[in-house]
């Protein structure tokens, strides 16, 4: 199905399972611990071995030797594979550091040897006594020195430069020149990386868990030169990726080769500790922000830019990606500089770009329009825009003035006194902040198999993945309402690649794109249901477990007597991204309680307004936006890779360093979401919404911050050694 | 892990003189030795469980104090009706610490011989005297937010991870043991730990073997009792800096620190200027103080979090 027109009515719009509250329908499996987890599958496979990864104790250089003897001679040992045995591998397209193969140490923690035993508990034990000889070679490992030595430097991209910033700048009435900083940050997912590998001859099977199972199956061939139809990735069940499971990590090759290796299957799990180095993470940036406006308040020179740095050949991270369309003004310089730097691989994290592109860009509106004394929601409103900035292309629909209204309302935004520092209750300094969110919406092509099976229970395959977001359950209601059955009628397969190709999880595309790709496939469906009843497949009603066309009506169950009917079909999206610019928009509100005595920062309460077209199920929805919400305060107030400076690696790499927020430090939540539709977007006519939950969130803390103090912190994350300093006696 | 083998005593004898085995070491609740075994931080040949020896009662002392047995479990000494009722300091700072489900394992002796939590310790890729003695400190030129500012050495600038030992040091408990030898001595908790100097691994003034059997609170001190974590979440973190503080209506009181020592920190001479406030107490707590540019911070944060726990047993 090509969609390049905008949906007109369709039976989505029945609304009978989509967008009504149900719970997840793969919440029992896991609440009984039923749900298998990669490194929890066990009886998919026969005399299965157990892999222990070993990360390189170097930030950068070379291993000349590996003494594998100790190792091979302990207890249960089956076999040693190191990185010097293999050479390098080809690469996927995403992925910029070697994941197990060659001499060179990239960064700290790379996969350089896997020991596999009969336990996991002997392989463990083994791998302590690999003696690795290095040749360690100098490194890059600060960002601020990289910044400061490329500053000037032509941006990655120079496509978002519109008017004269310069002189606008110079010229304007009203200046603000700031530079805000946000660190690098850890996906730290629950379930760690973890990869159960077996051949079968040629052919390898591996239980992994993974956001993009196509993707994952392109470049584990590529890896093992392997042709793609020798490899099957399956990854029913995610314990979290935000990111970082887009692409295949070192657990599945080393586990594949591993296996190969020593002729049996093999389980290899990431150790906690290895997660931050060996992985990916969301790279820290430098952003300088400079704005002019009139007097009244009007933008008239946007400027935002943006350092990062990565290894060689990695990309930046595109913190300026939202700049270009949130707020109008005639003169815009935005873009971003990359530097090398020497410590693991920079990539994708829940919504990458504008998580962090946000944090700097909507604490600095605050700034502004304190500078100009207006209120923070009227200066955003005043610069809003129904077009992309400098250019004519409308966006698909643009509530963020809505949301920020609404929100206001709700949130008692009155309340909040206009300077800060003036609320004090007890022993805390209480302050109340706003920031908009927006995050782009992405399309993906992505497809799905359809099955009226006999006894009329409707089955749904894709290679669609579930992080936890409640992929299994929308897509069950896409199906249920297309086909007019009863959600417990549809049985959803998810995450293998025997399956049709889907969008996969990412990029906040996932909901949307693979429940038109069910759409497609049910349509599809509905036309050979129709066809083998002779029914017009144009004006054919789904409806009660029926097939409804003029007088007629037949089960499905009597439909599907003569045998099983499938259909599969994809979804592809064209057009419409260029006519319309689709984003999805939102309001956040903050309050938060700063300890006069020690600064210590607790949030009281948050909400978030999103429009993002229609919610799927507002149930999963909301469950999508609470943990955006919650990743948000740990952006603003204490997630943080601590980079050793001299030793190039980051030092926090476990749960106990690297904090994210606990329940404790999330007391009341609530999330409201606008009622709308959009046509232009898919015949779901939905948007993602998984991402926009998160974009802006830090920056509402940060502004909020400054409400109850007065002190304004660039510098992510606000923890109370940066307010100390600043604060009044106690 | 390394492979060990493992006992289970059932008398106090028959532990010490287990313990006192080449390579030997006692566990109790596990979490934290456990932790460091998996990563070969700690690598014992031999386990002694404590758990059979009885040592899980609180009982009260003819002096009119309390003994808690090295087995009490954290959740069970916090919500100890005496404990909360005479000692609220001990209670407020044991469930600062940690989660409840770690509070129901972890133990008094555990807790007491909880291991450093600075990240170069638990990297062994890393440099850390405390750890491979003579390899140096990784933390001195890295990451040291987090870590000691007073009562260190050019060693090790580790701190003593432990709430309820603050709470401890300011009620002046002592720590009783038995040696391998069967012989039993009681240790005030102010000369139970040792400052780093030059031997940053020797952390405690126990012999080899040395068995903790409990912990004696003298006769409860009265005043307000009340600690203060500071951290960058609201639970399940280590402190930043923790004050523990016991103001008597009369004025007098004690002042016990966490998160800025290799020990919990106490200057009795300190608390003579309780009168005159905070920053005056503070002086003296922090006398030859070297922090580091990253957790300079710690000396202001005690100040204030100490100003502030005085106005509220004042108020
Ligand atoms: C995630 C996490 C968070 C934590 N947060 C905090 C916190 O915020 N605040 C805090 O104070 N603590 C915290 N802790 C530490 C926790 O309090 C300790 O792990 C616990 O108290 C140790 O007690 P245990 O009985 O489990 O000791 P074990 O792990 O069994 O033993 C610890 C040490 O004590 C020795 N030992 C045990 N019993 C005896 C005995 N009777 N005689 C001699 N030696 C003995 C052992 O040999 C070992 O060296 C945290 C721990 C974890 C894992
Ligand atoms: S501070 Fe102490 S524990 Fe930390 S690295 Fe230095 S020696 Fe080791």
């Amino acid at each position: 199905m090509l969609f390049d027109t905008p949906a007109k009515e369709n039976p989505i719009d029945r609304a009978r399972e989509v967008g009504q509250p149900r719970p997840r329908i793969d919440g029992p499996l896991k609440v009984s611990g039923t749900a298998r987890y990669a490194y929890e599958q066990r009886d998919v496979v026969e005399n299965m071995a157990y892999g222990y990864p070993l990360g390189a104790a170097i930030a950068k250089g070379r291993v000349r030797a590996i003494d594998t003897a100790a190792a091979e001679a302990a207890p249960g040992v089956i076999g040693v594979l190191t990185t010097l045995d293999v050479p390098r591998h080809a690469l996927g397209p995403m992925n910029t550091a070697m994941l197990f193969g060659g001499d060179r140490v990239e960064h700290y923690h790379q996969a350089i040897a896997v020991v596999v035993a009969e336990s996991f508990e002997e392989a463990r034990a083994a791998t302590a006594l690999l003696d690795v000889d290095y040749a360690p070679e100098p490194g890059c490992f600060d960002l601020e020195r990289v910044a400061r030595e490329i500053v000037g430097q032509p941006f990655c991209e120079d496509d978002a430069l519109v008017g004269d910033f310069d002189d606008a700048f110079l010229a304007a009435p009203v200046q603000l020149d700031v530079t805000y900083r946000t660190p690098d940050q850890s996906h730290s997912m629950m379930e760690p990386h973890a990869t159960l590998a077996a051949w079968e001859g040629d052919e390898l099977t591996v239980w992994t868990s993974n956001q993009m199972i196509a993707w994952g199956v392109r470049d584990l061939a590529a890896a093992l030169d392997l042709p793609r139809d020798k490899v099957r990735l399956v990854s029913p069940f995610i314990g979290g990726g935000f990111g970082g499971k887009l692409f295949v990590r070192s657990d599945v090759v080393a586990a594949s080769l591993a296996a190969r290796k020593v002729g049996r299957p093999v389980k290899l799990a990431l150790p906690r500790p290895l997660i931050a180095n060996n992985t990916t993470h969301r790279p820290a940036t430098v952003q300088r922000l400079r704005f002019g406006a009139t007097e009244d308040g009007k933008f008239t020179a946007f400027g935002h830019e943006s350092t990062s740095g990565n290894l060689p050949d990695g990309g930046p991270e595109t913190a300026t990606q939202q700049s270009q369309f949130l707020y109008a003004a005639p003169n815009r310089l935005v873009g971003e500089r990359l530097g090398v730097l020497d410590l693991p691989e920079g990539n994708a994290m829940r919504a990458p770009g504008e998580a962090s592109g946000m944090m700097a860009l909507e604490a600095a509106v605050d700034e502004m329009a304190e500078k100009l004394g207006l209120d923070p929601i009227e200066f955003r409103i005043l610069n809003d825009t129904q077009v992309v900035p400098g250019k004519d292309t409308p966006f698909s629909q643009r509530h963020l003035a809505d949301c920020l209204r609404l929100g206001a309302d709700r949130f008692g935004w009155g309340e909040r006194a206009s300077l800060p520092a003036r609320r004090r209750e007890g022993r805390s300094w209480i302050g109340i902040g706003v920031a908009a969110a927006y995050r782009n919406n992405l399309l993906m092509k992505s497809g799905a198999r359809a099955r009226l099976q006999e006894g009329g229970g409707v089955e749904i395959e894709t290679d669609m993945t579930d992080i936890g977001t409640g992929s299994y359950t929308i897509i069950a209601q896409t199906a249920a309402e297309m086909m007019g059955v009863p959600l417990a009628r549809v049985t959803v397969r998810l995450g293998d690649s025997r399956y049709p190709v889907s969008a996969g999880s990412g990029g906040q595309f996932g909901g949307n794109s693979s429940t038109s790709g069910v759409y497609a496939a049910c349509v599809a469906l509905r036309t050979r249901i129709a066809e083998r009843l002779g029914a017009d497949p144009e004006t054919a009603v789904f409806e009660e477990g029926e097939v409804r066309w003029g007088n007629s009506a037949v089960s499905l169950v009597e439909a599907a007597s003569g045998g099983e009917i499938v259909a599969e079909d994809s979804i592809t999206f064209k057009g419409l991204g260029e006519k319309y610019r689709q984003s999805t928009f939102g309001a956040h509100f903050v309050e938060v309680a700063v300890d006069a005595a020690t600064a210590e920062i607790r949030v009281r309460r948050m909400l978030a307004v999103c429009s993002a077209g229609r919610i799927l199920n507002p149930v999963t929805a909301r469950s999508q936006v609470i943990g955006a919400m919650t990743m948000g305060v740990g952006s603003a107030l204490m997630e943080e890779l601590a980079v050793d400076k001299t030793r190039g690696f980051f030092a926090n790499h476990d749960l106990a360093g690297y904090e994210v927020p606990v329940h404790a430090d999330i007391p009341r939540q609530d999330v409201i979401f606008l009622d709308e539709t959009d046509p232009i977007s898919s015949p779901m006519k939905a948007k993602g919404v998984g991402e926009l939950g998160l974009c802006g969130v830090a920056a509402a803390v940060a502004n909020a911050v400054y409400n109850a103090t007065g002190i304004r912190v660039r510098d992510f994350p606000i923890t109370l050694d940066k307010l100390l300093p600043h604060m009044p006696p106690f | 892990m390394r492979a060990f083998s493992y006992e289970k005593p059932g008398t106090l004898a028959e532990a010490a003189a287990a313990g006192a085995r080449e390579g030997a070491k006692y566990i109790a609740g596990g979490t934290n030795l456990i932790d460091l075994m998996k990563l070969e931080i700690e690598t014992p040949a031999h386990l002694v469980d404590v758990n059979g020896l009885g040592l899980d009662r609180i009982e009260e002392t003819a002096a009119g104090g309390l003994r808690i047995g090295a087995l009490v479990r954290n959740t069970d000494l916090a919500a100890d009706p005496r404990v909360r009722r005479d000692y609220a300091l001990l209670t407020r700072a044991l469930v600062a610490g940690a989660s409840g489900q770690l509070r129901n394992k972890a133990t008094t002796a555990g807790n007491l011989l909880q291991r450093t939590r600075c990240a170069y310790f638990y990297d062994t890729n890393m440099p850390c005297n405390k750890r491979a003695p003579g390899s140096g400190c990784a933390a001195l030129e890295g990451i040291s937010r987090q870590l000691g500012v007073v009562g260190t050495s050019e060693a090790c600038i580790a701190t003593h991870p432990s709430d309820m030992a603050v709470a401890l040091r300011a009620l002046d408990a002592e720590i009783e043991t038995m040696r391998a030898d069967g012989v039993a001595r009681s240790i005030p908790i102010g000369e139970f730990y040792r400052t780093p100097g030059e031997t940053p691994e020797i952390e405690t003034v126990l012999g080899a073997g040395e068995l903790i059997t409990g912990v004696t609170l003298p006769a409860p001190l009265g005043g307000a009792q009340l600690y203060h974590k500071a951290r960058d979440r609201a639970s399940y973190a280590f402190a930043l800096v923790s004050v523990g503080l016991v103001l008597r209506e009369d004025g007098t009181g004690r002042i016990a620190l966490g998160g800025v020592a290799p020990m919990p920190w106490r200057v009795e001479a300190a608390e003579a200027e309780l009168g005159e406030g905070a920053a005056a107490a503070c002086e003296m707590l922090f006398a030859g103080a070297r922090p580091t540019e990253q957790n300079a911070f710690k000396l202001p944060l005690a100040e204030r979090a100490l100003a502030a726990l005085l106005a509220e047993a004042r108020s």
